[in-house]
């Protein structure tokens, strides 16, 4: 490494100077490349710049760290097309000299981007290159930069190329300055400081940087452990509050309404293709610009086609099947086979919904936690959901009559409640709700005929582990359940997570046969 | 009849005799159409039995061969490409005059994604429909499950996907890629300086036997060479896996500090959560590249590839590759598929193993006619050695082992879901269907050995 730079130096040294010695500079060009120099006549500078151009060809690896240094110093973003086109060219030993070049420049020039996630980028990107002469950008940038997070990686990423310095002192800085960062990524380097130091012929240096690395490692590994707690805890809310959105809908149909209906699932596909239906309609008749609101223009029609399909449903099929559970359960599963299979025709295995600019990415809440924003999108909409549907249950007409019509469906009719309009719009409406769960879960996952059937099974689960008919026993399994299934997933393992939740479910069942909060539904009277 | 007829056939030859001249009656009229229908239905089928007969003295029957790939189920979005292009191929010999002059016949069959009904349709292509060789399978599963069937009906089978190796059948030719080369030369290029110098390798993939037999391969091989098992994470998730976000928690840590790639086997609707949920969580292609081996240009159609663009994938074959025949090949499937109104028509992509899928049928036409008979056991000895002009680049099959001479590409993905070729094998990669690294003492040979053989 030391020996390289001296060379370095030494050459650009050479370069230097043959720039000022015109007698020189001749041998030189001469001697990089066959080629006459054909901008003799122009300024020093540029003709530096052509000369490293040239000499990055060069045969002689000297010459070529030489040219590299001098165009990483000198050069800026406006030369990577021409060493872009060099490196097309160039065989592959010159394509390996040019890569951290052309790495380097660009992200030097990305460092002032407008976008801050590409500012970050370039910082990250600066300290994996482990080149020394980036230090001086990223201080410069991290001056004027004002997202606290992308400072924050520049700070992290100059004492990480610190860590390359020659001086002791400023290693020694870097390495309590990383500490202080709590930085994640410098976790590997600190423990190769700290082995170098554990040697037995190591250096005072080595082993006075050990220490300080201890410290720092020790700092930095109790950090990550409460963020890692923290992002569990988020998981679990966040697959807790998929589950939950995903359940609503069938907690009213098998819990208020005692219906098994294994369309369910189809239902929440229906709601994923009307919102890519929804996008392919901006698609073709909108300007791009207004292109990101197709996801909340899918919202009504999600719900609005799926309580539409569900009504159809109801009306045709499951209202001469109230009370009989065995026979809903096959009419609506082979319902579901039916709308699988006119999906998988229609549309086809691949369809995409592009998620909205506002959906992507996430947000840096502190050092180590970085949360998704479409996930805190499902929690919120989640949130919202149990507050709607509370509200439209315990506090409206149409609610009482609903919850009515579930505890003595004769005395209802008797005191003038249509029982049948009553049963059909319950049903549109959880159809609705499964719909919307469609709408948002498009936002993490396939919109494919599948796409029920990979939650039906869950959605159950929650419902009977909650107790059916009781919309709190839906919102606590969901959270149980979800919670726990991410606290097991990182020492099992996904599969084995799933297994255990299972397991779970089923003893707790068999300790509680009727789920967390006891049922008082249409089918607890029969 | 006699007596009851006369009044009506007055009526009628009234009624003839005011539209036509001839007066003669309703049933001669009959009996004369009758007589001349069935006089050109018999000369028709003469004719035709001539012109069979003909051809039968010209150039023989056609050829049957049997197509056994699922058109429904969860399969189907992958296998009903490769019925495509094998039927395509069939009807490209066709046109040029068949093999040894005699037409191609395609049986195809639908499995129905159904492992048992793999094995039944397999019995019926070659016991009923006594088809010469079938064109088939996509997952190992269903490939195991045939593979007694045509073993013990000395059947021939091409099979055209990327496997786990491990396999040696006397009965089966392997058009797809073994192991090592796909999967290792791949994660040889990421540690190379080239492809980055990769020092930590996650491996992940769904819960099956390729992505476990493929990450046992992989992790004795960067075990052999110098990878610490601290640097090797290993990890699975059940088919149709959606919440990926404990992994890719794992990943972020796993990667932090750089030089960590991600091997993925994941396998079918799982790619979506998964690469959504890592670039959601702040990962780029940069922190850490995916490398996968289950993600062709036909699996990306559709999808959205803002989170995928930057991730690499290897396979044999790209639709990208810059070839003449492949171009040619290209433009050629594109145009098969609106010809015959199949869905997506003109925006059909061609991917590695449907190519794979498409030389098969051209490596069995030349062996047919090299050996001069569609006989299983003439045909196989054919096979060996024969070369063809695939789309990708000339592949050639191996003298003995049954498996491909193939060339490795990593692609990386653009945001058009098509494929930049950043690194090419130099020449053909020899398939080792018993690998070095964990198997080491096995080898497969049907010419000096009986299959399977320990090397001394």
């Amino acid at each position: 490494m030391k020996g390289w730079r001296c060379a370095a130096v030494v050459t650009l040294l050479m370069l230097v100077s043959a720039v000022t010695d015109p007698q020189q500079r001749l041998l030189f060009a001469e001697e990089v490349s066959s080629q006459p120099s054909e901008t003799a006549s122009a300024s020093v500078a540029v003709l530096s710049i052509e000369q490293a151009l040239l000499g990055i060809q060069s045969d002689d690896a000297a010459v070529r760290q030489a040219s590299a240094t001098f165009l990483i110093e000198k050069g800026d973003a406006g030369l990577i097309p021409k060493l872009d086109d060099i490196r097309a060219e160039g065989s592959r030993i010159v394509r390996q000299t040019i890569k951290p070049v052309v790495d380097l420049l660009k992200n030097k020039a990305n460092l002032t981007n407008e976008s801050p996630d590409f500012r970050r980028s370039a910082a990250a990107d600066l300290a994996l290159t482990g080149r020394v002469e980036a230090i001086p950008y990223l201080k410069e940038a991290a001056d004027k930069e004002d997202v606290w997070w992308v400072r924050y990686t520049m700070e992290e990423s100059w004492h990480l190329l610190e860590l390359n310095s020659d001086d002791p002192a400023v290693r020694l800085e870097a390495v309590k300055k990383l500490g202080e960062l709590r930085s994640l990524n410098s976790l590997s380097t600190l423990k190769e400081l700290i082995e170098a130091g554990e040697q037995s012929e190591a250096t005072e240096q080595q082993k006075e940087l050990a220490a300080a690395g201890r410290a720092a490692v020790e700092r930095i590994e109790t950090w990550s452990m409460w963020a890692g707690v923290l992002e569990t805890l988020f998981r679990g809310i966040s697959l807790s509050s998929i589950l939950l959105i995903m359940s609503l809908g069938l907690a009213i149909v098998f819990g208020l309404m005692g219906v098994i209906n294994m369309a369910h699932g189809e239902l929440m596909m229906i709601g994923a293709y009307a919102t890519y239906v929804t996008q392919q309609a901006f698609i073709a008749w909108f300007s791009p610009d207004v292109f990101d609101w197709y996801f909340p223009a899918a919202l009504p029609v999600a719900f609005l086609t799926a309580a539409a399909v569900g009504w159809v449903l109801e009306a045709t099929v499951i209202r001469f099947l109230y009370g009989r559970l065995l026979e809903t359960l096959l009419a609506t599963w082979g319902i579901s086979l039916i709308l699988m299979q006119a999906a998988r025709v229609y549309f086809g295995d691949l369809t995409a919904v592009i998620a909205p600019q506002a959906l992507r990415g996430g947000a840096q809440v502190m050092v180590g936690v970085y949360l998704p924003y479409n996930r805190i999108f499902i929690i919120v909409l989640s949130i919202v959901c149990v507050v709607g549907v509370y509200y439209l249950l315990f506090r409206s007409n149409l609610g009482m009559r609903v919850r009515a019509v579930t505890q003595n469906r004769n005395m209802s009719a008797c005191l003038g409640i249509p029982t049948r309009k009553v049963d059909s719009y319950t049903f549109a409406f959880a159809s609705g709700l499964a719909g919307v769960a469609g709408w948002a879960l498009t936002m993490v996952g396939n919109v494919d005929p599948g796409l029920g059937q990979n939650y039906i099974v869950d959605s159950f689960m929650v419902v009977v582990t909650g107790g059916v008919g009781k919309l709190a026993g839906t919102i606590w399994a969901s959270l149980g359940i979800g919670g726990l299934n991410k606290v097991i997933e990182p020492f099992t393992g996904a599969v084995y997570g799933k297994v255990f939740i299972l397991l779970g479910v089923i003893l707790f069942l068999q300790w509680r046969p009727s789920g967390l909060f006891a049922a008082k539904g249409r089918s607890a009277d029969a | 009849m006699e007596t009851g007829m006369p009044p009506c056939t007055e009526n009628l030859s009234k009624t003839e005799e005011s539209t036509t001249d001839s007066g003669s009656s309703r049933r001669e009229f009959l009996s004369q159409s009758g007589k001349i229908a069935a006089g050109v239905g018999v000369a028709a089928l003469l004719g035709n039995l001539g012109n069979y007969a003909l051809s039968y003295a010209a150039s023989g029957p056609p050829i049957k061969i049997g197509v056994l790939h699922s058109l429904s189920g969860t399969m189907a979005i992958s296998e009903v490409s490769l019925r495509d292009v094998v039927l395509m191929a069939v009807e490209e010999i066709n046109k040029a005059g068949g093999v040894m002059g005699r037409e191609i016949q395609p049986v195809v069959v639908d499995p129905a994604s159904n492992w048992d009904l793999f094995a039944e349709k397999a019995k019926q292509l070659l016991l009923q429909d006594k088809v010469s060789v079938v064109f088939g399978c996509w997952t190992s599963v269903s490939r195991k499950s045939v593979l007694p069937v045509f073993e013990k009906n000395n059947g021939l089978l091409f099979y055209p996907v990327q496997y786990e190796g491990e396999e040696c059948s006397r009965n089966v030719f392997y058009t797809g890629a073994a192991v090592n080369q796909q999967a290792q030369p791949a994660v040889e290029y990421l540690m190379s300086p080239e492809g980055g110098s990769y020092k930590k390798f996650y491996l992940l993939g769904s819960d099956y036997v390729y992505p476990r037999t493929t990450n046992k391969i992989l992790r004795a091989m960067l075990l052999a060479k110098g990878v610490p098992p601290a640097n090797i994470a290993e990890e699975y998730t059940p088919f149709h896996h959606q919440d990926y976000q404990t992994i890719c928690g794992k990943i972020k840590k796993f990667a932090a500090g750089g030089g960590a790639a991600v091997i993925s086997t994941i396998n079918g609707d799982s790619n979506v959560p998964f690469y959504k949920e890592f670039a959601n969580q702040g990962l780029r292609a940069e922190d850490a590249p995916i490398m996968a081996f289950s993600v062709a240009e036909d699996e990306l159609r559709g999808m959205d590839t803002t989170a995928l663009v930057g991730h690499l994938a290897a396979w044999n074959y790209f639709q990208s590759v810059d070839t003449p025949q492949n171009k040619k090949f290209v433009a050629n499937f594109k145009a098969y598929c609106k010809r015959n109104n199949l869905p997506d028509g003109e925006n059909r992509v061609t991917d590695d193993p449907i190519e794979a899928a498409y030389f098969g049928v051209y490596v069995w036409k030349q062996a047919v006619e090299q050996a001069g008979s569609t006989e299983v056991d003439k045909v196989r000895r054919a096979v060996y050695n024969q070369k063809f002009l695939a789309p990708g680049g000339t592949i050639m099959m191996d003298c003995c082992n049954h498996h491909t001479h193939k060339p490795v590409l990593i692609g990386e993905i653009l945001k058009d879901g098509q494929f930049k070729v950043i690194w090419r094998s130099k020449g053909l990669v020899k398939p080792e269907p018993w690998s070095e690294f964990t198997n080491p003492e096995k080898g497969c040979d049907w010419v000096n050995h009986q299959g399977t053989y320990q090397k001394k």
